[in-house]
């Protein structure tokens, strides 16, 4: 009972420290406190088709943060997410591109998800590979890749696939209405989606927690020298993790564009798979906690909306209360003499 | 081309430069005392908005300007606290403070998205302008770009040639041994680190203040990722920084002189492309070093190889690791 309460304080104070400081931050830019932070935290909640979006968010927010827990897990920092989520999306568009009136539909649903998922597996992969033979720190090769992937994107959108007569950031010409993904009536939540994330998070929590690949990698994040050591294939099992993550992300940007966007637009990932990467360093590696954290920053993003709209307080109040848990978490852990990440 | 447009192009390219310049540079002094300040991207961003806030309402470029050092100052003490003292892992810190500066500098600025306030007034060195081309090329710019220029070499002499900058360059690579020699460990890195943060924030209000005057929402985010990006380009060397921003430099004044060009490549695709071939360009410096590699190289004509061991050297040896004292 004791230890519970000694593991639960560390993140309750924590939270109070980081609500302190956005509330301090909020005071400042002369805003009504309390009725701020009640958009915040309640503002997606309010309307069915206000938490359809809410949940449409939260959907490749968990698809980029289940990748990033695997690849987190095998003790890499996988900053190219986004760029692997954008890739992810000019395959799916690419293959959707092929699609004929009364074609099945499902198949080039299907397909577009997997070539999403293969491309951002390889993008991911060319990270692992720069990493592993070249010396080149996965960071800023992620970073990179994450330049080359928008340049790509860019280049397809006023290029080759632009809309004719008018190429715009708004994004290639939109997809035939037959290839969107149904939506629930009256909202733009399409099922599919957040079913595939769960599924995604089963399917990854099954490999991390219950299998021998799974301790393998875990063995490779803490000490690729002592695993190795110890006769695990260290460069495999990090390769592997990468290309998962990245088939997550590929996942991901697939699915907003044959969900969300139509059409394939120059920021696919806006943003999302940043945030993943918080939501990421704020479990470290343990998928029990994922689903949770990624629900609570979907809310108060998606809620965040609502605030130029009623409160004229600007939203990137959001990601400043996000990154000051994250902050204050880490120190809470580092205080205690925890590992961070 | 012809011998004006040329002129100008450099003289440009002297220009983009400078809060390039500056921020590199900040970012060398703190990775050669061995802590990495991942956050640059955000202190550039958050310094920069502050300083352009501070000399709007005073109406002031100097007080403007020791906003943003004061401003880079704090957030690098910040991660000298959490990154040297706390010993906590500095790419999750920096990474972290990267992403809440960038969004902290969209919240508190929104107020001062697109109005127009003070600028760095242009300053031609009397006399010296009147010197055919170099005249042209150094000495009509303003105080910034002279501060960039002077920047460089005087680091690298300090770094090179000095007793302190002997002791800092040791505590990136063997601070124990500093430490057997009496020298507090701790207390240097956090001067450095400050120092560092000071002159990346100084950079962010060259942007705001000079060279793209004024604030809109992620006013120059990406430059401060090209920044650390540069240093390792440069090898921790500071000439070959000094190289590496220039290079930049050029590809983005070549990526605009493109726009108005007969090809059909959109503006879009320009304003990433030095970005990208950027990064290319480092991935593949950084793989010539690879130990993988080694044996091939080894076997290829010596000036060759003394030209790609030039290119490549290796990053301090203590960088990112904490120091525990024994």
């Amino acid at each position: 009972m004791k230890t519970q309460f000694v593991a639960l304080r560390t993140p309750i104070i924590a939270m109070i420290v980081a609500l302190t400081i956005t509330a301090v931050l909020l005071l400042l830019a002369g805003a009504d406190v309390f009725a701020a932070f009640g958009v915040l935290l309640t503002g997606a909640l309010t309307t069915p088709s206000r938490i359809a979006d809410m949940l449409m968010l939260l959907a490749p927010l968990l698809l980029c943060a289940v990748g990033l827990t695997m690849s987190f897990a095998a003790g890499q920092y996988n900053l190219g997410i986004e760029g692997q989520m954008t890739v992810g999306g000019v395959a799916a568009m690419w293959f959707l591109r092929g699609y004929q009136d009364g074609a099945p539909v499902l198949v080039y649903w299907i397909g577009a998800v997997l070539c999403g998922m293969l491309m951002g597996a390889l993008w991911a992969l060319l990270v692992a590979l720069l990493k592993r033979y070249m010396r080149v720190s996965e960071i800023f090769a992620g970073l990179g890749f994450n330049f080359v992937a928008l340049g790509l994107a860019l280049y397809l959108v006023f290029g080759p696939w632009k809309r004719p007569g008018v190429a715009s950031m708004s994004g290639t010409e939109p997809l035939a209405d037959a290839l969107w993904l149904p939506t629930v009536t009256g909202t733009r939540l399409t099922l599919v989606t957040p079913l595939l994330a769960i599924v995604m998070l089963a399917i990854v929590w099954r490999l991390i927690r219950h299998t021998h690949w799974g301790l393998q990698v875990r063995a490779c994040g803490l000490s690729a020298l002592a695993s190795v050591r110890m006769g695990v294939p260290a460069t495999r099992r990090t390769l592997e993790a990468m290309a998962l993550c990245g088939a997550c992300a590929g996942m991901a940007g697939a699915l907003q564009v044959i969900g969300v966007y139509h059409a394939l637009v120059p920021n696919v990932a806006s943003g999302i798979g940043l945030m993943g990467l918080l939501v990421a360093l704020l479990v470290r590696a343990d998928i029990r906690w994922v689903a949770a954290v990624a629900l609570f920053f979907a809310v108060i993003t998606s809620g965040s909306i609502q605030l130029p709209l009623t409160l004229s307080i600007d939203s990137s109040i959001s990601g400043v209360l996000q990154g000051l848990i994250v902050l204050a978490v880490i120190v809470a852990r580092a205080r205690r003499g925890e590992e961070v990440a | 081309m012809n011998w004006t447009q040329l002129l100008t192009d450099i003289a440009a390219i002297i220009a983009v430069s400078a809060p390039l310049i500056i921020a590199t540079m900040g970012i060398y002094l703190s990775e050669r005392a061995g802590v990495i300040n991942l956050s640059v991207d955000g202190s550039m961003l958050l310094a920069g908005m502050t300083g352009f806030a501070v000399a709007y309402t005073t109406n002031s470029v100097v007080l403007g300007f020791v906003a943003a050092a004061l401003v880079g100052g704090l957030i690098a003490a910040l991660i000298a606290y959490l990154g040297v003292s706390l010993r906590i892992s500095q790419t999750a810190i920096g990474f972290v403070l990267a992403l809440l500066c960038t969004d902290l500098s969209s919240f508190l600025g929104n107020p001062y998205v697109q109005q127009t306030g003070p600028a760095v007034p242009a300053w031609s060195i009397p006399g010296l302008t009147t010197i055919p081309v170099l005249g042209q090329l150094l000495f009509s710019h303003d105080a910034v770009i002279y501060l960039s220029l002077t920047l460089v070499p005087l680091i690298a002499w300090w770094m090179m040639r000095t007793r302190s900058g002997l002791i800092v360059r040791g505590l990136g690579e063997r601070p124990d041994a500093l430490f057997a020699r009496g020298i507090d460990v701790i207390r240097w890195r956090y001067v450095m680190v400050i120092i560092g943060g000071v002159l990346i924030g100084l950079a962010g209000a060259a942007y705001t203040l000079d060279l793209k005057q004024g604030w809109t929402y992620r006013h120059m985010a990406g430059t401060g990722w090209i920044a650390l990006a540069i240093v390792i380009f440069g090898a921790w060397r500071p000439w070959r920084i000094l190289l590496g921003c220039y290079f930049f430099a050029a590809l983005q004044t070549m990526a605009s002189r493109l726009q108005d060009n007969s090809w059909q490549i959109p503006t879009q695709v320009l304003q990433v492309a030095p970005f990208v071939v950027m990064i290319l360009v480092l991935a593949v410096v950084n793989s010539l070093g690879a130990p993988e590699l080694q044996r091939w190289i080894n076997r290829l004509p010596t000036p060759l190889r003394r030209m790609i061991r030039f290119l490549t050297s290796p990053a301090p040896a203590a960088l990112g690791q904490p120091f525990i004292q024994q």
